[in-house]
């Protein structure tokens, strides 16, 4: 553990800096600020640290950049270069771990034994999932033709298939598909027997055919009595799935497979998507932008096109399923990118319980962790291949939030549960995202369990279990202009962007002290009714003596305000600094909203502004 | 002029309405002087009720002997008639252009609109300038509001409409003022006034410094030169600074009004077209751009606690956005529902922002645009961006603002008609219409425009103005586009945890009193 003093942190987007002290630690470069007021700190997980950057020497000292991969981006000044030489050589050596063992899951402990981590990971039981779903019936059955990951190794070991598709036919399947995967059910729709289904695509080429494969597709199509036909979604745009048919990949053709009705979706590839983030990044990275070069910025970076193209894919697998009643297979190439994404997008229109906490998780787990995306490669974890790393899994993140900003109580969980999800993606603090084997489980700790054991940050206080009965399936509006720049995801740290107050924070508070409220009532009642009043004198509790301050609404806000959102490793964190919280970015000269020239008269900058209400309600 | 004169076909049955997301109505069609009426004689439905003056447009198509009428509307509506019969559907269209475009004002609703309701505060009498002023200490008493010539404002000056404004001391230390105008008439040979000079000067006490704001760049300040127009020259008014900014005219404007609803409406577009003509309104930069401008102003105030002249033309239009916007950062009062109404009549009806002419048409106008300028929907635009970064400092919602907006473009009150307080006099309508603070204010209406999160906070609020934070203002601009149900929904279920929690901290406080008697009561018992 090294230490720099005097390094100033420049404000992003003004020309606000402030001086502290740098901490490199074996797991996080830390930032706390001299000035014992306000003292800030900032905490950043190596694993977290996308890029860093030594830029030319100024006459303040040597600037170091670095880029985060939950956006967040830090600006140092260190004085002497040589410090800044040394922090930026350890730096790059820590951000790239070589091997497992040096990703943070592996020495994160959260002090619980080992009882504790295993419930953790017990959480989520894909088994009973699916038996929820109403799988195996009458015509799904469970296969254990992968127990050995033979067939398909990114494949679960738990497959669901019709029961009309024999071992052969699974076999034969499988070698006709790119990386083996076939297709299998990922969900069941009990109400209209339709299944949705995934796969990769087939080894198709210009002209190859595989019976064993057409008759999985007859057997999924003949498991839905309700349809006399199946919908299969290639994901991809035209374009690419006939320049894939030239490497003897492809898709299905039509006269080969009956009763199929095929269509193209236009989802755009890996690399796409990439170019496309880093573009709406560095718009958004642009000092003093403009209204112009915002919006244009946006539109050029293709970004909302392409969460809108997933979100229409959605839309048009949950309506095959519940208008027409067919069952649906959705790939794309390798049936781990565009193929998680809609079927896990797909699945959340169709089912509530996917909307709610604990639903979600299972989605999560369901259709990208145990159908094989390749979060270490997509999200740069390990082993670092700038070609493979993509923002597909954050896209679903945000295709999710588009939905809740159109069905505000559709979903028991805010914004800032998808946030911390993100987060934690890319923090390597929690086995889920590492693999998938039990040796990484005996290891790591499940991030399921240590989310729903702070759920009630997550909580979004206007859910309403009934909106869930009368709209079982989301019908969202897909009109351009719904579809909103997320804001609280790319700048989540650049806090002069967010709404001073929260409305969510305000009624989430509320909410918990309605429920303090009625226990409080309870407890009165049961004390003030006049028999047992006389019959004992029961020691009263201090705060029901009427003068006792009650735990008011501040002080409840003042707890929570303690609970930084979204702000990584809050366990190891040291013990908040408390006290009061001031706005940042809430002085007029930070907003940048013109330099005064010359400004005579200056007074010393007043201390930036403190709102008693709704300051610390900014981290949401 | 009898309005029957206009009405050729008063009524007509079987007319079909369409309006969007909501289920078509079939009934009879009745056309009145001032109102175009829908009634489908059955209980439960709605029933349309449209004021002529409320129409900006219409377009009409046949199909066989099925007319078809669509009414666009100041608000952004859209709706469609169909109505069976050519002839009864050219006259009913001739009818509504004629009557939707009444040249006198004598003749609009409010002269002949009478309250329903009892009217017991009279709006008129609720706002006097003296009132407004009244903060405001030693200076005001030196230069009173409408006594100008006391101090000899030379002619040939447009600055007739100097208004003084109080920065309250609560949050600034020094004693500063914002003031308004308009152009100082220097013209290309640099004409000077010695009173103008002394008048500016004097608001400043020896050894204070101001900043004078012009919502023009310098290009268009130096153009207005040669129009007699300008601005003032540093050296005439050495306590002074003079800051630039790019508000572009109101003329502009309308252009931008009507690019941006056409861009909302248009419900075919993918992405990339929908962000480019949302761009090329450019309606949200506008919204920066004048948002900026008044931090800037409250922001000189504030913080440097100097005083403020802001001026770019003729000081009714892009000034009054930038006055009574840096009032709403700076000053709690303005935050409220009474502070507000205070401000719009101050800051707006006061001092002289021509309504009249700028709100005679909305975005669908088809015609060549006169002075028709959305200033006062982009002043409203602003507030609610402000609202939306700060939604627990007012006392208002997002409704009373879209409430102002309708009124501003056709209402049953008299209160936005007329361009000047002059004109209102002539027209005498404190006497003749019924004001629209009479029936705002009576605790029935109020009600809807409550902010249930509201309280009170006295501090200045500086908004965001970077573009990530602010949004397309859907409440007005989609208002008609989606439906609004779920939001609406959740919003209520919102209200009801706010109130649930009001009812309980009551419960709280009236058990923990029972709990006190019961011990006094029982205390003496114990005590042998």
């Amino acid at each position: 553990m090294c230490h720099i003093k005097q390094v100033k942190l420049l404000d992003r987007f003004s020309n606000k800096s402030v001086t502290g002290t740098l901490h490199l630690t074996a797991t996080h470069l830390i930032f706390v600020e001299s000035n014992s007021t306000s003292a800030q700190e900032i905490w950043i997980l190596h694993h977290h640290i996308a890029s860093v950057e030594k830029l030319s020497l100024t006459t303040s000292g040597c600037p170091l950049l670095i880029q985060c991969r939950n956006f967040r981006l830090v600006h140092f000044v260190i004085p002497r270069e040589r410090d800044c030489h040394d922090i930026y050589s350890s730096l790059l050596r820590l951000l790239r771990p070589v091997s497992y063992d040096e990703l943070y899951a592996f020495s994160y402990n959260p002090k619980q034994n080992d009882q504790q981590r295993e419930e953790g990971w017990q959480l989520i039981d894909l088994a009973a999932e699916f038996e929820r779903m109403g799988v195996p019936c009458d015509q799904w059955q469970l296969t254990d033709v992968n127990r050995e990951y033979k067939v398909c190794e990114t494949y679960p070991r738990d497959l669901y298939v019709p029961i009309t598709a024999s071992k052969p036919i699974i076999i034969g399947s499988s070698k006709f598909r790119s990386k083996g995967r076939f297709p299998v059910l990922t969900y069941f729709y009990q109400e209209k027997k339709a299944a949705v289904c995934r796969c990769s695509q087939p080894l198709s080429g210009f002209s190859a055919r595989c019976l064993e494969d057409e008759h999985m597709l007859q057997a999924i199509s003949k498991a839905n009595h309700n349809s006399r036909y199946i919908y299969v979604m290639d994901t991809r745009p035209k374009l690419n799935a006939l320049a894939n048919r030239a490497a003897g990949k492809g898709y299905e053709n039509e006269d080969n497979y009956p009763n199929i009705r095929f269509q193209f979706v236009g989802i755009e590839n890996i690399h796409v998507m990439r170019g496309s983030l880093q573009k709406l990044l560095e718009v958004m990275g642009t000092r003093s932008l403009s209204m112009t070069d915002y919006l244009v910025g946006l539109e050029n970076s293709g970004w909302l096109r392409h969460i809108k193209a997933i979100m229409d894919a959605a839309i048009f697998l949950a309506k095959a399923v519940t208008d027409e009643g067919a069952s649906v297979l959705v790939h794309c190439s390798d049936g781990w990118d565009r193929t998680a994404q809609v079927c896990a997008l797909g699945s959340l229109l169709l089912d509530p319980y996917y909307r709610t906490i604990k639903g979600f998780m299972v989605l999560i787990e369901k259709d990208w962790i145990s159908f094989g995306h390749k979060f270490a490669d997509r999200c740069d974890q390990l082993d670092p291949d700038p070609k493979e790393v993509s923002p597909i899994f954050t896209q679903f993140l945000e295709c999710v939030w588009q939905l809740t900003e159109q069905f505000p109580q559709a979903f028991e969980f805010s914004e800032w549960f998808l946030i911390q999800i993100h987060e934690h993606v890319h923090s390597c603090q929690f086995g889920n995202f590492l693999g998938n084997s039990q040796r990484l489980k005996e290891r790591t700790y499940s991030l399921w369990a240590h989310l729903l054991s702070e759920k009630q940050n997550y909580l979004n206080p206007v859910y309403s279990p009934s909106f869930a009965e009368s709209h079982p399936v989301l019908e969202p509006s897909t009109q351009a202009y719904h579809f909103k720049f997320w804001r609280n995801m790319y700048h989540q740290y650049d806090r002069s962007m967010h709404p001073r107050q929260s409305i969510l924070k305000h009624v989430l508070t509320l909410k918990e002290s309605n429920r303090e409220l009625e226990g409080t009532v309870q407890a009165l009642k049961t004390v003030s009714s006049p028999q047992q009043f006389e019959r004992s004198h029961p020691p009263r509790p201090q705060s029901l003596i009427l003068g006792a301050p009650l735990l008011s609404r501040k002080e409840v806000q003042q707890e929570e305000d303690e609970e930084v959102f979204g702000e990584e490793a809050r366990e190891d964190a040291p013990a908040s600094t408390g006290g009061e919280r001031t706005v940042e970015g809430s002085s007029a000269t930070e907003n940048g909203y013109g330099e005064l020239k010359g400004s005579f008269d200056s007074k010393n900058e007043p201390a930036v502004v403190t709102l008693e209400f709704g300051v610390a309600r900014m981290t949401c | 002029m009898e309005f029957a004169e206009l009405i050729k076909t008063p009524r007509v049955d079987g007319v079909v309405l369409h309006r969007p997301f909501m289920p078509t109505v079939e009934g009879t069609l009745c056309l009145t002087g001032h109102h175009l009426i829908l009634s489908s004689r059955q209980d439960n439905t709605e029933e349309l009720w449209l004021l002529h003056a409320n129409i900006d447009s219409i377009e009409k198509r046949f199909v066989g002997s099925l007319g078809t009428i669509i009414v666009k509307c100041k608000d952004l509506r859209v709706i469609q008639l169909d109505i069976p019969g050519m002839e009864e559907c050219l006259n009913i269209a001739s009818s509504i252009e004629a009557l939707s475009t009444l040249d006198s004002v004598s003749l609009m609703y409010p002269f002949f609109y009478r309250p329903l309701f009892e009217v017991i505060e009279d709006g008129w009498q609720l706002f006097v300038p003296e009132e407004a002023f009244k903060d405001l200490e030693s200076m005001v008493l030196f230069y009173p509001w409408n006594e100008t010539t006391l101090f000899g404002l030379p002619k040939e000056d447009e600055e007739d409409n100097i208004a003084l404004w109080s920065a309250e001391s609560a949050f600034t230390v020094d004693e500063a003022v914002m003031m308004r105008a308009a152009q100082p008439l220097t013209g290309t040979n640099g004409r000077r006034c010695k009173e103008d000079e002394k008048l500016i000067n004097a608001t400043l006490c020896a050894g204070k410094r101001g900043y004078i704001i012009d919502t023009r760049t310098i290009a268009v300040a130096q153009q207005a030169k040669t129009r007699g127009g300008g601005f003032e020259q540093e050296a005439n008014y050495p306590q002074w600074r003079r800051i630039h900014k790019a508000i572009e005219r109101s003329n502009v404007l309308q252009d931008s009004l009507i690019k941006l609803v056409e861009a909302c409406n248009d419900q075919s577009h993918s992405m990339d077209r929908w962000l480019s003509k949302l761009e090329a309104s450019n309606w949200q930069s506008k919204v920066k751009e004048i948002l900026t401008t008044a931090c800037l102003a409250a922001q000189c105030i504030d913080r440097e606690g100097a005083s403020v002249l802001v001026h770019g033309t003729e000081g009714t239009d892009s000034t009054l956005q930038v006055t009574s916007l840096a009032q709403i950062i700076l000053d709690p009062a303005c935050r409220t529902i009474r502070g507000f109404e205070v401000l719009i009549e101050r800051e707006w009806l006061q001092a002289g922002h021509p309504f009249q002419q700028r709100c005679a048409q909305s975005a669908y106008s088809n015609g060549k645009p006169r002075s028709e300028a959305p200033v006062f929907l982009l002043f409203l635009d602003c507030v609610w961006q402000i609202l939306r970064q700060f939604p627990c400092s007012f006392q208002f919602n997002e409704n009373l603002l879209i409430m102002f907006f309708e009124h501003a473009y056709a209402s049953q009150f008299g209160t936005f008609l007329g361009n000047c307080v002059a004109e209102r006099v002539k027209l005498q309508l404190s006497q003749k219409t019924v004001s629209l603070w009479s029936w705002v204010n009576r605790p029935q209406e109020l009600e809807r425009f409550l902010n249930p999160l509201y309280e009170p906070n006295n501090l200045v609020i500086w908004p965001s103005v970077a573009p990530q934070s602010l949004l397309l203002w859907e409440g007005v601009f989609l208002r008609w586009n989606r439906s609004t149900k779920c939001l609406d929904e959740a919003c209520q279920e919102m209200v009801h945890i706010i109130e649930y929690n009001k009812e309980l901290q009551n419960k709280v406080n009236s058990l923990r009193r029972q709990l006190a008697q019961l011990e006094t009561e029982d205390s003496p018992l114990q005590t042998p």
